[in-house]
């Protein structure tokens, strides 16, 4: 689903690179927490994933498409089956809680009747069908995320990144969207999300990416926040545990195959429906 | 593409930069209302042109006693000169360029003069010995009158050969260089609104921002991102050359028709059918050229 095979993003101008020869394979319907210490690269990770940004080497694998040398004409197509949040939700602050979420699907093109069906029923999974009719600047700070999230899995996406989505939220509301992006999960689509949030990851126990300085430096299933590694910089246990997993990428690309004709289909859905 | 969510976004794009596409309407009116107007002044010539060339004569004038001595060292041309010419105007070399030809003796000539110069003092003072007799040659295809002009200049008692068609060429070329001086204009401010097109579509993708941020994330393809952004300026210049046509129009209803050919009935003018003629060509290069413009700016200032 997901493969980084020693990508590293090296930005104009910046000293050392946000990312430095990653490699990371992530299986559809995982949960993934990205951790690490600010500027550690989690939003660059992201970013790469949802082709904001382009590695400047190594290859990179999202559903199906090679992210480097995938031509922009392509991109669209891609990012609808992806859905993303942030942590200061991004929403439209002119437009009602039903008009944001709808307009994430009029861009693409489905009809009105479409969006007629799927806006609430999606309202309703994340919890807000009663304030449908509010502007964001009447809700509380958890219901524009869940807004937010209703945006990004009204088209439902493959994939869900979330950049500290939480990052705003106290820990009960944190919960709360939490419980979400599990029940999300739980549907099928595979997430991941960057977080400074202890509690949560502890909690949850799901693989853990520790990403240090670029480097990813932990790589548990069913783990918790806190690193088992000292402090300093152990750059050798990263490069212990990369051999094994540099390889892999390769093969592991062969699977991404069989996935392929599953998104053909909601490819091809999406263009029945965009006419 | 949904029709309406289309109109609601350009809808939102004009209202949101209302003075802007106001001076895009302006820019565009008035420069296409240059090239409209130079059109005019291109097709008023050609019609002069077939008008006029088709009147032209070519006159050769004879010597008289107070003509130049370097030119008529002989004075008053005689007979023979009379018939040298007469002969070579019947000659098999010159027959095929001739269409007619007429004598016009001191008496004629003096008689038109007094006609044209009757209210001149000069009328008074002029002797018809000082007119020259003229040989008005009517050519068969006017430009090749330079066959009769060079077959003339330089014979001995004749004075000068004059093709009219010189005189006419001196108006033309003023027109010419009034209708080059509109199109000069007209670019110069077709410029500046391919200029404030680009600007306006830069102000309106920086409004929008937010709502561009979130098409791009959940996929809009480029095209729908664009569309409207392109449109707000195509409809914008829309407008402004629709007014332009319209001015076109106006000028040869009420400046051409209503004022210049009452005033000079005998000079046929530029009707309303060759106003438009123009009106699609006018509409239709403000259109593209707004298209080009915002196109051009989205491009640079939308990267997907
Ligand atoms: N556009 C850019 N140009 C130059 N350097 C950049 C750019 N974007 C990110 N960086 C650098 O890359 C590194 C990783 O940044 P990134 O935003 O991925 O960190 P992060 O882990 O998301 O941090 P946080 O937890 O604070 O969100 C940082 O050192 C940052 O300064
Ligand atoms: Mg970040």
């Amino acid at each position: 689903m997901i493969s980084f095979s020693n990508v590293t993003k090296q930005h104009k101008g910046a000293p050392k690179p946000a990312l430095d020869a990653v490699s990371l394979e992530i299986e559809r319907g995982d949960f993934v927490f990205l951790v690490g210490a600010s500027g550690s690269g989690k939003s660059t990770l992201l970013r790469l994933m949802l082709r904001e940004e382009i590695a400047s080497r190594g290859d990179l694998f999202v559903l199906g498409q090679n992210l480097v040398t995938i031509p922009s004409r392509k991109v669209p197509a891609l990012r609808r089956k992806m859905g993303v949040v942030f942590q200061d939700f991004r929403l439209l602050p002119n437009k009602t809680v039903f008009q944001n979420v709808a307009f994430s699907l009029e861009v693409i093109g489905k009809s009105s009747a479409y969006i007629a069906d799927a806006v609430p029923e999606v309202l309703r999974l994340v919890g807000l069908e009663e304030k449908a009719d509010r502007l964001p600047n009447e809700l509380s700070g958890g219901e524009q995320q869940r807004v937010a999230l209703a945006r990004a899995i009204v088209n439902k996406p493959d994939l869900l990144l979330a950049d500290e989505p939480t990052g705003n939220l106290d820990p009960a509301t944190s919960a709360g969207i939490v419980s979400l992006l599990e029940k999300i999960n739980q549907n099928g689509t595979t997430i991941v999300m960057a977080t400074h949030d202890v509690g949560i990851v502890d909690r949850l126990k799901r693989r853990v990416i520790e990403l240090r300085g670029g480097v990813i430096v932990r790589d548990d299933k069913k783990s918790g926040y806190e690193t088992a590694l000292p402090i300093t910089d152990q750059v050798p246990i990263s490069s212990d545990t990369e051999p094994e997993q540099g390889n892999e990428p390769e093969q592991a690309n062969e699977p991404e195959q069989g996935n392929e004709p599953e998104s053909r289909i909601s490819s091809t859905d999406q263009a029945e429906e965009q006419e | 593409m949904k029709f309406g969510f289309l109109m609601r976004e350009i809808g939102q794009g004009l209202s949101r930069n209302v003075s802007m596409i106001v001076s895009i309407i302006l820019v565009t009116f008035l420069s296409l209302t240059f090239v409209g107007t130079a059109g005019l002044l291109q097709a008023q010539i050609g019609q002069m042109k077939t008008y006029w060339y088709d009147k032209a004569q070519v006159a050769i004038y004879l010597c008289t006693d107070t003509s130049p001595a370097d030119a008529c060292p002989q004075g008053e041309a005689s007979s023979d000169v009379k018939a040298t010419v007469e002969a070579a105007l019947k000659d098999a070399a010159l027959t095929p360029f001739v269409e007619r030809y007429y004598f016009e003796d001191h008496q004629a000539a003096y008689d038109k003069f007094q006609e044209q110069f009757a209210d001149n003092a000069v009328a008074k003072y002029v002797k018809k010995e000082q007119l020259n007799e003229t040989y008005w040659v009517k050519v068969k295809d006017p430009n090749k009158s330079a066959v009769i002009v060079e077959s003339f200049t330089g014979v001995a008692g004749v004075e000068e050969v004059r093709d009219q068609r010189s005189y006419l060429d001196q108006i033309f070329s003023i027109l010419n260089a009034a209708s080059i001086a509109a199109v000069g204009i007209a670019a110069i401010m077709l410029a500046s609104a391919v200029l404030l097109i680009s600007t306006t579509i830069r102000l309106s993708a920086f409004s929008r921002r937010r709502e561009i941020g979130i098409m791009r994330l959940v996929g809009a393809s480029n095209f729908y991102i664009q569309l409207p952004f392109i449109l707000e300026g195509v409809v914008a210049a829309t407008i402004g050359s629709v007014l332009a046509s319209g001015a076109v129009v106006a000028i040869v209803v009420f400046f051409v028709q209503g004022y210049l050919a009452q005033r000079l009935p005998l000079t046929s003018f530029v009707g309303v059918d060759d106003a438009l003629l123009l009106m699609p060509l006018i509409i239709g290069s403000g259109v593209v050229l707004a298209a080009i413009a915002s196109g051009f700016a989205i491009r640079r200032y939308l990267k997907i």
